[in-house]
């Protein structure tokens, strides 16, 4: 990468590391979701941005990484760091294993597939024979950590909320690079060639069905990290909380944020968390009749999202420098 | 001139396949375009019907549709028999044929024009209940050239009636053309490889090459010109 | 035996909101995402009307009215735009509407619970319990529109320039059919025929803003089942989806996972035999 794009990373790393002391308490809280929304827009963006594959119920895979972090800490006492993995892991699997079938699924249909997921998970989490670890209808309550105390020791003590942010953000450095790592390379070539010409792709040697469904599988994963992560800042899940339509949000998020974009996965992230916070005044309706109008006005106007639209000023303004 | 067309380039993508074609067809005439695999006749039906991208001057009737579209081209008088015959392949012989005589006012003459047909191709009749997709190669052009007429046209563009048909069809068949241009003044614009028979038919004939005219003349003309023989006619 | 008359009731609506999948696969094939939210739509405008004083069967038509425009409306000025885009692009437009319609109901009419009336007495003649009368009401309802829609197609002139169009629209140009407005035309009687889905079975799961979600999963599946190019098909496999959905929900795995079984049908069918049961398998040239 360019060292203006790296100066301009360490620039935003930065001015993120100094937030929770300047933030109220709840705006921090915020920025976390922030942060775990980005994680989840990425894994979507891997998935449908990068790879083409449409897929209408990320939210169930959410949901899943969201329940293994509940469960494990409500029922398993296990330490709320431990249960990323954990959540990761079972969503790559779940994930991989999704997409197994999945490859069998074009365009449209998969939408459907995965419509038809994002719908009946609600029912999935109520189900009475799995409501001993999944807490029925009421879902599950944990308890927010609190900062470690060797941190209090060195003499910075942190709020919960401000611990949790600087969690959050570890994490979502860490799946960012995992990410951007991911989609350069080699897997990346071959992901984008997949979804550009899937035949002629099969026909140079890429083994579409195994990226596929690895492409499903990361995905998943990524965005599982995110409902854990999620799980733990809000110390809550309920399963109405993961219906078909917080599906939908992660796709407004991918779509105004810019498909097979990272730094969309922030602009798209930024976008879903705070539109509801803004809109929430005017009308209970008003939030989803917004993403509706976004969504539509998006694909008409700006199909590449606002990552799309800030590379496209950049670029100008670089002929403009160059041409004087 | 029923049909003027001056300076005409069409484009599929970014390939451009006519260089500014012109040529003029008269009314109650017919007219063979001839030429090689590729050489753009396809593609001038298509631009004449408004289905490729293209530019330049086309009067129908002394009225400009090079902008119109190209439902309301056919609904001018032009009628085109497409390559690959466009048959409607999922309905029956007669709702093709029907649909032939959807834009016309006139329902009696549609009845009365759907039995002509019926006259003129019997084995139409035989079928006509059959799903048009399991007809013969011969039957749907034969289908696909009814259909044409039942929209009552002025001009009648063909584009490769006789591929693929055993040369008595194709023989039968430009006899009912021949028929038809001379009882009811039908203009005809064929497009054909088959040279030698095109050529029986048509009054007026131009050469396409690679997208430009390259000869144009009456057909008895073009008939004895040496290259042309040489090239098309094959002696 | 109870379940399977109520089945075929149920089944009936699922029919009619597949069939309006069905008649818009067709011709662009593409799957609207939106037609349970459109149903949903309309049925409030009906209940508006109701409300307002208008009796039940006037109120019934202007709807089916109403859709029919608003159908035609929705296909000329937010699907137009997309119609050759590529597929994700098409699939966001339709979710976007989906989500539009639910607020806008949500905004307009609030989302408390209303009660839909249905036009259908009481009880039964002769004391018959096998079926409720709503039921028996909306499997005949069905049977009408279906009988209604199979006509038009089949013995209109009109009805046959929009089969032409949505199985061959270059064809359907050269004889001069104006195609788009075919499909806009599809739309509106798609959006019809899913008011009428909706109105049936708003008495049964009451009108709020997210009534139709399951019926659309439902629909969904019954259309895959069915064949989504065939009609006929859609017709039956809805006809199987209620009466599965019931037959199991009382006997096999309780109502909590009904819509599980939803979409282990669309995610079976789609793997074993994506053409579904009528269905004609297509081959697609490289």
């Amino acid at each position: 990468m360019t060292k203006r794009t790296l100066s301009i990373l360490i620039l935003v790393l930065a001015i993120a590391c100094v937030l929770p002391f300047v933030l109220t308490s709840y705006r921090t809280f915020q920025a976390a979701l922030v942060l775990v929304y980005a994680i989840a827009l990425l894994g979507l963006n891997i998935l449908t941005g990068y790879n083409g594959q449409i897929s209408l119920g990320h939210g169930a895979f959410y949901a899943i990484g969201a329940y293994c972090a509940a469960i494990l800490m409500d029922q398993a006492g296990c330490p709320y760091w431990a249960t990323i993995p954990v959540a990761g892991a079972v969503c790559l699997l779940a994930g991989f294993l999704f997409g197994l079938p999945a490859l069998r699924l074009e365009g449209l249909y998969l939408a459907l597939a995965t419509f038809a997921l994002g719908v009946s998970m609600p029912q999935l989490l109520k189900y009475h024979l799995i409501e001993k670890w999944t807490g029925g209808v009421q879902g599950i309550v944990i308890t927010k950590p609190n900062a470690p105390a060797f941190l209090a020791k060195a003499g910075l003590a942190l709020s919960p909320d401000q611990w949790l942010y600087f969690f959050v953000l570890a994490v979502a450095v860490a799946m960012f690079l995992i990410g951007w790592n991911l989609v350069r390379g080699r897997i990346g070539r071959a992901l984008i060639a997949i979804r550009d010409h899937h035949i002629a792709a099969e026909v140079m040697g890429i083994n579409t069905a195994l990226y596929k469904s690895l492409a499903f599988g990361v995905s998943a994963m990524f965005t599982g990290v995110a409902g854990a992560l999620g799980a733990i800042a809000v110390q809550f899940v309920a399963p109405d909380s993961f219906n078909v339509f917080l599906s939908i949000t992660l796709l407004v998020g991918v779509v105004v944020g810019g498909l097979a974009s990272l730094s969309g996965a922030l602009y798209g992230a930024l976008f879903i968390q705070f539109v509801p916070n803004i809109a929430d005044e005017l009308s209970k309706a008003a939030p989803w009749a917004i993403f509706g109008v976004f969504l539509i006005g998006f694909i008409y106007l700006m199909p590449s999202g606002v990552a799309g639209a800030v590379r496209l000023a950049i670029e100008r303004g670089h002929h403009r420098r160059s041409t004087r | 001139m029923l049909l003027d067309v001056k300076g005409l380039h069409a484009s599929y993508g970014q390939t451009r396949v006519l260089h500014g074609l012109d040529f003029a067809i008269d009314e109650g005439s017919i007219t063979t375009l001839l030429g090689a695999n590729g050489a753009g006749k396809t593609t001038t039906l298509r631009a004449l019907c408004g289905m490729v991208r293209k530019t330049g001057e086309v009067s129908f009737a002394g009225k400009r549709i090079d902008a119109t579209a190209t439902e309301d081209i056919v609904r001018l008088g032009v009628a085109h028999v497409p390559d690959g015959r466009g048959t409607f392949a999922d309905l029956s012989t007669e709702e093709n044929l029907r649909l032939g005589g959807y834009t016309r006012k006139d329902k009696a003459a549609v009845e009365a024009d759907l039995e002509r047909m019926y006259r003129f191709f019997p084995r139409l009749k035989e079928r006509r209940r059959q799903q048009a997709g399991t007809l013969s190669g011969g039957e749907q052009q034969m289908l696909a050239v009814s259909r044409a007429l039942m929209l009552g046209p002025k001009l009648l563009l063909l584009d490769e009636p006789s591929f693929g048909l055993a040369p008595l069809i194709v023989q039968e068949l430009f006899e009912i053309l021949a028929q038809i241009n001379r009882t009811e003044r039908v203009s005809m614009l064929l497009v054909e490889q088959n040279a030698a028979m095109a050529l029986t038919l048509a009054d007026r004939a131009y050469l396409i090459e690679t997208g430009r005219v390259v000869l144009a003349g009456p057909a008895a003309e073009i008939k004895r010109d040496d290259a042309v023989r040489r090239s098309y006619l094959g002696y | 035996m109870l379940q399977i008359f109520a089945g075929l009731a149920t089944g009936g609506i699922y029919a009619s909101l597949a069939l309006a999948l069905v008649m818009i696969y067709q011709a662009t094939h593409l799957v609207n995402f939106a037609q349970g939210e459109m149903a949903m739509f309309t049925t409030y405008i009906a209940w508006s009307l109701i409300n307002a004083g208008m009796g039940y069967w006037p109120a019934f038509l202007l709807t089916v009215g109403v859709a029919f425009v608003l159908g035609v409306l929705i296909e000329r000025i937010v699907i137009r735009p997309v119609e050759n885009a590529p597929v994700l692009a098409v699939v966001v437009v339709f979710i976007g509407l989906l989500v539009i319609l639910n607020s806008l109901a949500g905004w307009i009419f609030t989302y408390t619970i209303k009660s839909f009336p249905s036009p259908f007495p009481a009880e039964l003649p002769f004391g018959i319990r096998l079926v409720s009368p709503h039921q028996l009401g909306a499997i005949g309802v069905t049977i009408v529109v279906l009988a209604l829609l199979y006509a038009f197609f089949r013995f209109t002139p009109l009805g046959l320039a929009m089969r032409a169009s949505a199985q061959n629209p270059a064809s359907s140009r050269l004889v001069g059919i104006r195609v788009g407005w075919m499909l806009a035309l599809g739309w509106g009687l798609a959006a019809a025929v899913g008011a009428v889905a909706g109105m049936m079975v708003a008495p049964i799961v009451y009108l709020d803003p997210n009534m139709m979600s399951g019926t659309l999963l439902y629909a969904f599946a019954a259309a895959l089942l069915g064949g989504i190019e065939s009609p006929g098909g859609a017709v039956v496999g809805g006809l199987i989806v209620g009466v599965l959905e019931n037959v199991l929900g009382a006997f096999v795995i309780g109502n909590e996972l009904k819509l599980v079984v939803a979409l282990v049908v669309i995610v079976g069918v789609l793997l074993v035999k994506p053409s579904g049961v009528f269905g004609k398998t297509h081959v697609s040239r490289v």
